[in-house]
């Protein structure tokens, strides 16, 4: 019974969640046309004098614009909260008989539904890249999925300890962009980066979500595929647990 | 008789301030219950402690025979909640918030839907239900909190403030909604106001807070007899106050500036002295003691009492900070 409760719950706050996203049409809009841009302008801009390995650059960098889609869609969804409780509509929420950590997994998987389905409709562009092979698509999806869940709980562990949106910008500069530019996303991994990089690069667990992207799309990774799982399983797995302690924690 | 909210000493304080103290109330079922008092009685406060989202510093208290600390979970399910502050999810239609209420207290969908159609057709929302509430004015929305604060059925509907901010004949359908709702639903009703006459209207019971306690408790009629007599408004240049004081039959006098209320005892016969006292007299007026009076009788001050003194109190504020200013 308790349990059945709580499920409806998740299930309630997960349903708000998708119902909002799907009628935003032109945040979905705007949210895929940033990535198609850096794909697009950004990769074939620098691919025309830079390749990595002989793979065009633009192919090389999809991976890691996969990745970037679901690092910002994802915090930028979990630090939303801050503005949900300023304007009191979480207040309702917080006061039904269901504990703060279903509403917090049915948030986490709002979240995760929204990115995903904005990563979905770059993979359906996946074509235009020839060295992307579709059959890892599942695989990538999975690492993009532990990725999203990671990053929701983070973005929603930051939103419940913030007091206002003034943070925002610092919260963008501090956290999102460095775990942006430090995942491997735009460069190859090797040993011409410089070594204080590349110490930044392997304690970044999102290094390991776009590692295993590419990995299974194009066949090129840095660390055994089986190792990015377990450190991505294991950063997903550290983000839920506090972020729901953070989130039960959080004052009306 | 049942019981259905019982607080025994409950009470509250933030550091050194005593926000509420010795709050002891029992409310039978279905009556409407009313908490009086200025800004910062502390009736905000106790809500939030019988909701429990607020634990109590001292005393208890429980909800439908559930103890708000023990057993908070299941006094969250039996009551029903409209916040002083609209919580409305605006980026969805009225019907999708009744929903979500729905799903987070665990109604079945085949009932859900058919009691949120009958609720919203109740309140005249049913031909803007699919309505973004964005769109909806501030009685509209208030009409879907109600709605949604009495969808799963509460044992008692908390309303903090339900028609703070709305213009007055907003005011009076909202409470015409309230009182045929919870009639029609027989549930129990714990109010906070500070329209006292509003109050006065709908009210079974009330209890007038300041300061963190509970001042009086009774029926509004009983409230008002307990104070007695008449009141005489008087304007006039000026006004022998000691002199009138003195008389046996004048229980008070308040006011300054040219206006004067004395409270006379009992009768109209006194009326002819008083009158004698005072003159020149270029307004007069006698009217019956209101819970205006009894407040003021209880606390020696006034509450801000319709929109008209609301708006007095803003022009006031705006002047101090022009004279401030200066």
């Amino acid at each position: 019974m308790m349990v059945a409760r709580e499920l409806a719950g998740i299930k309630g706050v997960w349903w708000r969640e998708f119902k909002v996203f799907w009628r935003e049409k032109s945040r979905i809009v705007a949210s895929i046309i940033s990535p198609i841009m850096w794909l697009f302008l950004f990769g074939s801009g620098v691919g025309a004098r830079y390749s990595v390995d002989g793979m065009a650059y633009r192919d090389f960098i999809y991976p890691g614009i996969l990745s970037m889609t679901v690092i910002f869609g994802s915090v930028f969804f979990g630090l939303y909260i801050v503005w949900d409780r300023k304007i009191d509509v979480f207040k309702a929420v917080l006061v039904a008989p269901v504990s703060r950590t279903s509403i917090f997994i049915g948030k986490v998987l709002g979240g995760c539904t929204d990115v995903l389905l904005q990563v979905s409709v770059l993979f359906v562009f996946s074509f235009l890249f020839p060295s992307v092979n579709p059959r890892g698509i599942p695989f990538a999806f999975l690492f993009l999925f532990l990725g999203a869940i990671a990053l929701v709980s983070l973005g929603l562990a930051i939103g419940a300890l913030l007091k206002s949106l003034e943070g925002f910008q610092l919260i963008s500069a501090l956290v999102v962009f460095p775990l942006f530019f430090s995942s491997g996303a735009l460069f190859p991994v090797d040993t011409n980066l410089p070594s204080w990089l590349k110490v930044a690069v392997s304690v970044n667990p999102l290094s390991y979500a776009v590692d295993g992207v590419r990995g299974a799309l194009m066949g090129i990774h840095t660390h055994p595929l089986t190792l990015d799982l377990a450190v991505l399983s294991a950063f997903a797995i550290i983000m839920v647990l506090t972020g729901s302690v953070l989130f039960s924690r959080m004052k009306l | 008789m049942t019981k259905v909210v019982e607080a025994q000493g409950l009470s509250r304080s933030f550091g050194r301030i005593r926000a509420v103290q010795d709050f002891t109330v029992t409310i039978e079922r279905e009556e409407i219950f009313g908490l009086l008092g200025p800004n910062g009685a502390g009736k905000t406060t106790t809500i939030n402690m019988l909701i429990t989202i607020l634990p109590p510093t001292a005393g208890r208290a429980s909800i439908a025979g559930f103890d708000i600390v023990r057993d908070a979970r299941k006094v969250r399910s039996c009551v029903g909640i409209v916040f002083q502050d609209p919580t409305l999810d605006t980026v969805l239609t009225g019907r999708e918030n009744l929903e979500l209420h729905a799903r987070l207290y665990g109604m079945k969908r085949p009932k859900y839907t058919k009691r949120i159609e009958e609720l919203l057709e109740l309140v005249n929302l049913h031909n803007r239900a699919d309505d973004l509430v964005r769109t909806y004015s501030g009685g509209m929305r208030r009409r879907l909190e109600l709605v949604r604060g009495l969808l799963h059925q509460p044992a008692v509907l908390f309303l903090d403030e339900p028609t703070l901010g709305l213009d007055p004949q907003t005011r009076a359908r909202t409470w015409e909604y309230i009182r045929l709702m919870a009639k029609k639903e027989g549930t129990t009703v714990l109010l906070t106001t500070h329209y006292l006459e509003e109050a006065q209207q709908m009210c079974d019971r009330i209890a007038i807070m300041d300061e963190g306690k509970i001042m009086a408790l009774d029926t509004p009629a009983r409230l008002i007899d307990a104070l007695g007599g008449i009141i005489l408004v008087i304007e006039a240049p000026s006004l022998p106050e000691a002199e009138l004081k003195e008389l046996p039959f004048v229980k008070s006098i308040n006011g300054g500036n040219g206006r004067w209320e004395i409270m006379l005892k009992d009768t109209y016969e006194n009326l002819p002295y008083v009158i004698e006292k005072v003159k020149p007299i270029n307004h007069l007026e006698i009217r019956r003691p209101s819970l205006n009076d009894v407040f003021l009788k209880l606390t020696g001050r006034r509450i801000r009492d319709d929109a008209m003194e609301d708006a007095g109190g803003w022009l006031e504020a705006a002047f101090r900070h022009e004279q401030r200013g200066r």
